[in-house]
């Protein structure tokens, strides 16, 4: 079973973007399992949502405790909230970022995490760029799709134009494609390990 | 006032803004003091541009200014409550019960008889969203008001159920579109022809003191308030808050969505006392009702075809309004 | 088809399918999603011949229901905690009068102190009120149990509240089998009232009874309720025939041969549980668990069958009596007397307010219970340190002031203190 967990702040789509996840997994034949952690409806306040992904029935109904990928729609959240608890010593950890992980002091959790599965990526400014308005989870999630291999891109995109029709469905899939081409096209962060 | 209450501070100097300084020392309004109360402090959790934090701010302020900090305050459930007490602080400074949805009107009589029974002169304040008030709470609140008790009921008006995610209430104006009235089929939006205005209710209780207020108007707002509280029985004030995740307008809008429903006549500022209009907020000039529907994604179904006729439909409400009010002068 | 989609939505979809006249809503986390669901069909006009209707409160939206219900037409609301029990009065009226209304309930905690998470209390609450309560494990199950609730209803003219664990089943996107128009029609055929407001054939509805009548009346009722205990597997057997799958019934049982040790629980929960359980039974441990579908009414008997063979029987409860323990295991505990050998009844109270029940702690539960034997409720994940702490600054003065704040207080206390170890270990 692979799980996910999704950080984001309220507006951001945090919890639409675990349903994406968990609908691309669904198209691609797989048993998937997506839910949010809950408050009250507020814009701006920190949210986190899950996704599981297994080829077996999914029973299990807790919060996800050890996560195989942290996927972070807003960098601001590691000062808040303990973004990184549990996360598998193989794991994934996308970001949305411009900045470098070094200037978000992760660049030692990175550095331990296996090559290629630590990356930053401009979710926030390519959806500017393609949807219009910085909504980075469409973006974000085409980039762990690139990094991870857990789901296709065509079945992400399909994902997207089912929950998005029409143009705001081209145009979240624009992002994605977008992101997921930038992650390919460009070599993974090398992160020194300071015990060395 | 306890010595806890956190000082407050002025980032912003040497503007209009704060200070007030090109009015009147005694015009100024109880925020631009140092000395305000503070009763609902920062720190609290309400979205960017939230209507309801900055009504109920300068409400209770003023209530507390007029009381002398002598004062309680009961909550209803809803996002005022929600956002001033999340896990695990609050933001209250003043003595402050949240008791359930629908009966916050009745558990602030129960504070005032208390108040009586001790010889204390302690005042009582409710509150409420129009969902916790007009709806679930309809029958505490004329419970409240017939038994003409001493509590003065604040209801901050951002048309719907907001903080369960933006459904429909009896204060959700028609066309309105909500999640228990979405913009879909032949008659998207909120029904015609339902709905209530709770204040002209009011009024019909004949209790003390009715009005309407609205965060476009902070200065009336807090004399209001002042004024409310300086008289004894039951009172009610309704303030038009907007809320912007759920009318669907940017932040920064607030204020002036609130001002052109005032402006368009679909909020009428007036005060009644015993059962009678004593006052009204003439509009200098009447704004048609499409500047304050086009303004927010709550309305937009109404601007995918030419002439939609519901426009003219709140137009004639709009209309009814300031016949009734006599809100624009002859 | 199957979908994946979020819980509330299937079953939006799913009640729609069953045809009803009359829909009332009054918005009350976790159920919005599941009206609005229905809300929006009746708009496209997917739902056809169906009012949706907006009322002021929740007491007003099942009295909305009643008289629907009571006037011929089939009736369905939506409630939770503190809604429920807004409505409590209307709620054993219902089940007095004999109306078969449907009614989902997105369990939740019921306040004071207001809590928005999910546990079993406000199911409880009203247990006694003559409603049939069926508990769903999945949300496939949550959706297939209002076709089954509908039919059953209808043929005992006893009122049934499907009860879904709120957020965890009605937030959750998963793969769930919508059925077809088609499947559900014949299934549940259009309403045919033992009662109605008919002009043509005036009745009334709502006598008072006295005491030389009302237990008759009342026996009446708890025959009903036995009656439902075979038409609830009866019907579900039919759901089977009909859907080509298994929903629904009294109870289920996974693992159990050969099991010391019986869990019983009801809703979500049991997922998790069957996932400690195999990690037990691997680990040699001889677990198996009961998932109780139906708890009203109670099915003492099945129960009382599929535990006879085991030593020990813990019981996991969703919520608490604060002044008795836990409601299921006192229910269990019924089904356990007069067994010999009897059990040993363990009781546990767990997800208290939406605090997650994990696998970790349902598997250290398991061998507890094997190895310990303890008296009364045992509060799983119970901070002892807050607690403590609580009881002692209580006793310190008179005007302590409200616990729940200083608890919160404590609690977030202990959170940063745990955070700031684990930095420091990094």
């Amino acid at each position: 079973m692979f799980e996910v967990r999704i950080h984001g702040r309220g507006g951001q789509g945090a919890v639409t973007a675990a349903e994406l996840l968990s609908v691309a997994a669904f198209l691609e034949g797989r048993r998937a399992q997506a839910f949010p952690s809950f408050g009250s409806e507020r814009t701006g306040a920190p949210v986190v949502a899950f996704c599981r992904i297994s080829d077996r029935e999914i029973r299990l109904r807790e919060p996800v405790q050890r996560p195989n990928a942290l996927i972070v729609q807003d960098a601001t959240l590691f000062k808040s909230v303990d973004v990184l608890d549990g996360l598998a010593p193989d794991g994934y950890l996308v970001v949305n970022t411009t900045k470098s992980f070094a200037e978000l002091h992760l660049d030692e959790i990175a550095a331990r995490l296996p090559k290629g599965h630590v990356r930053a990526a401009p979710a926030s400014d390519l959806a500017r760029a393609h949807i219009g308005r910085p909504a980075p989870n469409t973006a974000l999630l085409g980039a762990f799709a690139a990094i991870s291999g857990v789901v296709s891109l065509e079945a992400l995109l399909e994902a997207i134009r089912r929950a998005f029709p029409g143009e705001m469905g081209e145009r979240n899939v624009l992002a994605a494609s977008a992101a997921h081409a930038a992650m390919t096209a460009s070599p993974a962060q090398e992160f020194a390990c300071s015990n060395r | 006032m306890s010595s806890d209450v956190q000082p407050v501070k002025f980032y912003q100097k040497g503007t209009r803004t704060v200070g007030n300084r090109l009015i009147d020392e005694a015009a100024r309004t109880v925020q631009a003091s140092r000395e305000r109360s503070n009763a609902l402090t920062s720190g609290h959790r309400a979205c960017q541009g939230c209507g309801e934090a900055l009504g109920a701010r300068y409400a209770l302020d003023a209530a507390m200014r007029a009381s002398g900090g002598d004062m309680i305050a009961v909550n209803a459930t809803g996002c005022l409550e929600v956002f001033t007490t999340p896990y695990p602080e609050s933001a209250w400074q003043l003595p402050w019960l949240h008791s359930l949805f629908g009966n916050a009107a009745s558990v602030a009589s129960g504070v005032a008889a208390a108040m009586r029974r001790q010889s204390r002169k302690t005042r009582v304040v409710a509150q409420g969203g129009d969902g916790g008030t007009t709806d679930i709470g309809f029958g505490c609140l004329s419970g409240m008001f017939e038994r003409n008790d001493d509590v003065l009921y604040i209801c901050y008006d951002n048309e719907g159920y907001m903080n369960t995610g933006v459904q429909r209430s009896s204060a959700t104006p028609p066309a309105a579109r909500t999640a228990t009235t979405p913009a879909l089929g032949k008659e998207p939006g909120n029904v015609f022809g339902t709905g209530k205005f709770a204040p002209k209710i009011a009024v019909a209780h004949e209790i003390p003191y009715v009005a309407t207020a609205s965060v476009a108007d902070l200065h009336d707002l807090e004399a209001k308030v002042t004024k409310a509280m300086g008289i004894e029985g039951a009172r009610y004030i309704q303030i038009n808050t907007p809320c912007p995740l759920g009318w669907g307008a940017p932040p920064h809008e607030t204020i002036a969505l609130a001002r052109l429903a005032i402006e368009t006549g679909l909020f009428p500022i007036f005060e009644a006392e015993h059962g009678r209009v004593t006052h009204v907020r003439q509009i200098r000039k009447a704004r048609p009702v499409e500047d304050y529907l086009k303004r927010q994604k709550r309305f937009a179904h109404l601007f995918t075809s030419e002439n939609d006729p519901r426009i003219a439909m709140l137009q004639a409400r709009a209309d009814r309004f300031i016949a009734e009010y006599g809100l624009v002068e002859a | 088809m199957l979908e994946q989609i979020e819980g509330s939505k299937a079953m939006a979809r799913t009640i729609a399918l069953c045809r009803p006249q009359v829909v009332c809503a009054y918005p009350i986390t976790p159920q919005t999603h599941i009206v609005e669901g229905v809300g929006d069909l009746v708009r496209t006009g997917a739902l056809g011949n169906c009012e949706f209707i907006n009322v002021e409160s929740e007491f007003a939206a099942l009295s909305v229901a009643i008289g629907a219900s009571a006037a011929g037409s089939r009736a369905y609301t939506a409630t939770a905690s503190q809604g429920l029990l807004f409505m409590a009065e209307a709620v054993y009226n219902a089940a007095g009068l004999g109306l078969p209304i449907v009614m989902t309930l997105g369990n939740r905690a019921i306040g004071a102190p207001i809590n928005i998470w999910n546990d079993h209390s406000d199911a409880m609450a009203l247990r006694e009120s003559g409603w049939i309560q069926l508990f769903a494990e999945t949300n496939q199950e949550a959706a297939d149990l209002h076709v089954i609730a509908f039919r059953l209803a209808e043929e005992l003219s006893v009122p049934a509240m499907v009860c879904v664990d709120g957020f965890i089943l009605t937030h959750a996107v998963e793969a769930v089998d919508i059925p077809e128009q088609a499947q559900v029609d014949a299934y549940l055929p259009p309403f045919e009232p033992v009662q109605s407001l008919d002009p043509d054939d005036p009745i009334s509805i709502g006598a008072m009874v006295g005491p030389e009548a009302f237990t008759e009346v009342r026996w009446l009722q708890w025959r009903k309720q036995h009656a439902a205990l075979e038409r609830i597997e009866a019907l579900s057997a039919e759901f089977a025939a009909t859907f080509g799958r298994d929903s629904g019934g009294l109870l289920r049982r996974y693992r159990m041969e050969d099991a010391e040790l019986a869990i019983v629980a009801m809703g979500s929960v049991n997922g998790t549980i069957k996932d400690a359980i195999d990690e037990l039974r691997a680990e040699g441990v001889g677990v198996g668990l009961v998932t109780l579908v139906a708890f009203r009414p109670f099915p003492t008997q099945a129960l009382r069958e599929v535990l006879v063979g085991a030593a020990h029987v813990l019981v996991i409860d969703r919520s608490l009596d604060p002044g008795m323990g836990g409601p299921l295991a006192s229910n269990v505990d019924l089904a356990l007397r007069n067994l010999s050998p009897a059990p040993h009844l363990h009781s546990a109270i767990a997800g208290l307010g939406g605090r997650a029940v994990t696998k970790t702690a349902m598997r250290q539960l398991a061998r507890d219970a094997l190895a310990d034997a303890w008296e009364g409720p045992r509060f799983v994940d119970l901070d002892e340190k807050v607690v403590a702490r609580e009881l002692h600054r209580s006793a310190r003065e008179r005007r302590c002031g409200p616990s729940a704040e200083h608890v919160l207080k404590a609690t977030e206390r202990e959170k940063i203190a745990r955070v700031k170890a684990r930095e420091a270990m990094r």
